[in-house]
């Protein structure tokens, strides 16, 4: 008798993945996909999809979803939630989308504490449009926007978001984890179990940054690019909870 | 007479009630089931300084809200005299608040009234009134509607916080309107 | 609020648009419309299900209309001319994802940062997109602070027939005048609203996107989005005609304009010059068919408006080449006086 060990989430779409061989979106849509299977939020989520390798996130999910412009997806998130305080409704992000043009959105977003959460996939590269700089981008790192690698003195230093959104009062939860090994794919879910939970029981703005990769841009193997986030992101964007109003008991 | 085709302009100080009074006039009209229009000068020409209002009073539908051919000018203080009276129409009514006022009006081509509105506002005990002291001698001088509508318009324009002054607001009307022989 | 009651334009738009039924507004300050944000705050932060937020830009408001139209509420907001430019974006998202919404826009003069007296120079950023690729906005021109209301149930009404955003265009004029409006509660249709994104239980997927990778799959998506415009274009053309049975001469003009033209007609009427006003209520879709029906009749046409010369564009398109067609305007927030205009018609003859 055959039995089933391994199963995709229920909410999840039978579509193939369109993400490069190695890339983190598919193991955080997988994570996405389980919570709102084991929260039972299917019927009651709209997701926000960005502008960035993330805009078609809609295909691998069958519940309801909006297609914001670059950069606006807590804009957008905040004017589906305002009027409709019961759904659930969550951002999905890249460090373009969310730390370049869209930085005004995600501040005053996080400002305003709207019951929104917020999954920001920090690669440290553009993917979409082929490997450009972008704000969390490392010092010296090559991208085809900085070439002899990104001199601080010119082009700035990368932005640490879980830092910057955690000094807001808004801000209820934000936590970094990475997508690099097991153990990493298992804080992952937590910490994303925690920010739905925020959310759910309307407790304000919650934010997951998951440090990813992205051999293709990166020029890296699969394997390589697990090593390399490791060795290089993980030192400059510190993994942990930055923000925790729900332990302070004030949220 | 002809058909009425009212295009004044309010003019003073900030803090002269001139936005009020204009407010009044347009008030009045509309219960007088008249076509009206007011709008104020606005943005940062209203800051500080001088403000104004265009209020036009017709039988017809009111074509251009803005008044850039008055035939009435009720100029509160002497800067918004010097500047209207330039524009005024043959044949108008110029009022001016000659007790801060200190020169006579250039322009002399139709019927000039000197009101001394802000000596009689302060002998009323509140110099805030002298928007209500002309506007009563404004509808004396003009005919274009009867005191006592212009007396029902006023709990209409004034917030409800000040409504224990309505009778003295009435009184600077009336004060206003005897005023204009 | 059935009895007639003086109202500022900026703040018969808001009452409006809570008798219509939008209870949620976003928005950003910009004068001269910044009492329609003031009024729809003192109004909608008293009641239970009303929502209105000040975003951080004009560039978020527009994409918070964007996920709240999404949900199917009935949603507003307002700025004015460079407010407007930085919503164009979203306005472009919102037309190609088909979602209901109104945009009050409060022209003032311009370009760049201008000044905030009445102007009509934004008619080609209206009309002809604003934003990027083939839309369109459905335009109400109000000429009075009674049409900014009742344009403004209208617009809801149109914006949610057509799953069209519609885009009221007063200007500073309008917006601070006040005038005797009397304010009626419409009735609402119930509109079919099983696209919307709120929650997909019991359903598949709802999904509000405007991206189509595939060019062939995009094009036929936009050439269903004008078919939805040639029906648009059939049914809701709408203008008011002045003296113009008799015309030898049709002023086309709109807005706070049309009122200036009307008060010159009349005393060119006087002079004994049969002259007559063609004011488009509608400024997309333009009412093209009528003017060209009268292009037959007049011998000149002549567009008047606060611009260089906008909608005198769509004019000449409507008069093919008939008759001359004639321009008149002041821009940069000057208004013509009536003699100014009537010197204009003079000169027709």
């Amino acid at each position: 008798m055959e039995k089933l060990v391994f199963d995709k989430p229920k909410c999840m779409t039978e579509r193939p993945l369109h993400y490069c061989p190695g890339c983190s979106h598919g193991i955080v849509h997988r994570i996405v996909g389980e919570l709102i299977d084991e929260m039972d939020l299917r019927d009651k989520t709209v997701g926000v999809a960005p502008v960035g390798c993330g805009v078609f996130a809609y295909w691998y999910f069958d519940f309801d979803f909006s297609q914001a412009p670059h950069g606006r997806a807590p804009a957008v998130a905040t004017g589906i939630k305002r009027p409709n305080p019961d759904l659930f409704v969550f951002t999905y992000q890249g460090d373009g989308d969310l730390a370049a043009i869209g930085t005004a959105e995600i501040i005053h977003a996080a400002n305003r504490s709207e019951d929104i959460t917020v999954i920001f996939i920090n690669n440290a590269i553009y993917g979409m449009t082929g490997g450009q700089m972008a704000p969390t981008t490392l010092v010296g790192q090559k991208t085809t926007t900085s070439p002899y690698g990104r001199d601080p003195e010119t082009m700035g230093k990368p932005i640490r978001v879980c830092e910057m959104l955690s000094t807001l009062e808004g801000t209820t939860y934000a936590e970094r984890v990475h997508v690099g090994d097991p153990k990493g794919v298992i804080a992952t879910k937590k910490a994303l179990k925690k920010a739905f939970e925020v959310q759910v029981n309307k407790k304000g703005f919650s934010i997951v940054e998951i440090l990813s990769t992205c051999p293709t841009n990166w020029g890296m193997t699969a394997v390589d690019s697990l090593g390399w986030m490791k060795d290089n992101m993980i030192p400059y964007f510190p993994l942990g909870v930055y923000k925790d109003k729900t332990k302070e008991g004030d949220a | 007479m002809g058909k009425l085709n009212e295009k004044i302009i309010v003019a003073g100080f900030g803090g002269q009630g001139v936005l009020l009074l204009g407010k009044l006039l347009s008030y009045t009209a509309m219960y007088s089931d008249k076509n009206v229009s007011w709008i104020p000068s606005y943005g940062p020409e209203m800051r500080g300084g001088t403000a104004n209002c265009n209020v036009v009073i017709s039988d017809e539908p009111v074509g251009s809200p803005i008044v850039t051919e008055p035939n009435v000018l009720i100029a509160l203080n002497r800067p918004s005299l010097e500047k209207f009276e330039q524009i005024l129409e043959e044949g108008s009514l110029l009022i001016y608040n000659s007790s801060i006022i200190e020169v006579e009006p250039k322009w002399n081509n139709g019927k000039v009234i000197s009101l001394a509105a802000s000596d009689i506002a302060n002998e009323l005990g509140n110099p805030r009134l002298t928007n209500m002291v002309a506007a009563g001698a404004y509808v004396k001088a003009s005919g274009v509607f009867t005191i006592q509508e212009l007396i029902d318009a006023v709990p209409h324009v004034i917030s409800k916080r000040f409504h224990n002054l309505i009778p003295l607001n009435i009184e600077a009307i009336e004060k206003g309107a005897a005023a204009v022989s | 609020m059935t009895e007639k009651v003086m109202m500022k334009g900026n703040e018969a738009i808001g009452e409006a648009a809570i008798l219509a039924g939008c209870l949620t507004y976003f928005g950003y300050p910009i004068t001269p419309q910044s009492e329609l944000p003031a009024y729809l705050a003192r109004r909608l932060l008293k009641m239970e299900n009303g929502i209105f937020l000040q975003a951080e830009s004009e560039v978020a408001a527009i994409n918070m209309v964007y996920g709240a139209a999404g949900t199917g509420k009935r949603v507003m907001t307002s700025s004015s001319s460079p407010g407007i430019s930085l919503k164009t974006e979203g306005i472009s998202y919102i037309a190609s994802s088909q979602l209901p919404c109104v945009i009050v826009n409060i022209v003032r003069g311009g370009p760049g940062l201008g000044n905030i007296a009445p102007a009509q120079s934004d008619y080609f950023q209206a009309t002809k997109g604003g934003g990027h690729g083939d839309y369109r906005l459905i335009v109400l021109a109000p000429a009075s602070v009674q049409e900014m209301a009742d344009f403004t149930m209208l617009g809801f009404d149109l914006a949610d027939e057509y799953r069209n955003p519609v885009m009221i265009m007063g200007d500073g004029a309008l917006g601070q005048m006040m005038e005797p409006v009397v304010l009626k509660k419409p009735e609402i249709k119930k509109y079919n609203h099983d696209w919307v994104t709120d929650g997909a239980k019991g359903r598949g997927q709802n999904l509000i996107c405007s991206i189509y990778l595939d060019p062939a799959e995009m094009e036929k998506y936009v050439h269903e989005i004008y078919a939805k415009y040639k029906i648009i274009e059939e049914n809701e053309v709408r203008y008011e005609e002045y003296l113009c049975d008799d015309a030898d001469y049709l002023i086309v003009s709109y807005g706070i304009t049309s009122r200036i033209v009307r008060t010159s007609i009349d005393l060119a009427r006087k002079k004994g010059i049969k002259v007559g006003l063609l004011r488009p209520i509608t400024v997309w879709p333009f009412p093209t068919k009528v003017i060209s029906e009268y292009a037959d009749k007049v011998k000149k046409v002549m567009a008047v408006e606060l611009s260089m010369g906008q909608m005198v564009e769509d004019v000449r398109l409507a008069v093919n080449g008939k008759v001359p067609v004639e321009f008149f305007g002041r821009t940069a927030g000057v208004l013509p006086s009536c003699n100014e205009v009537l010197a204009e018609i003079e000169k027709l003859v």
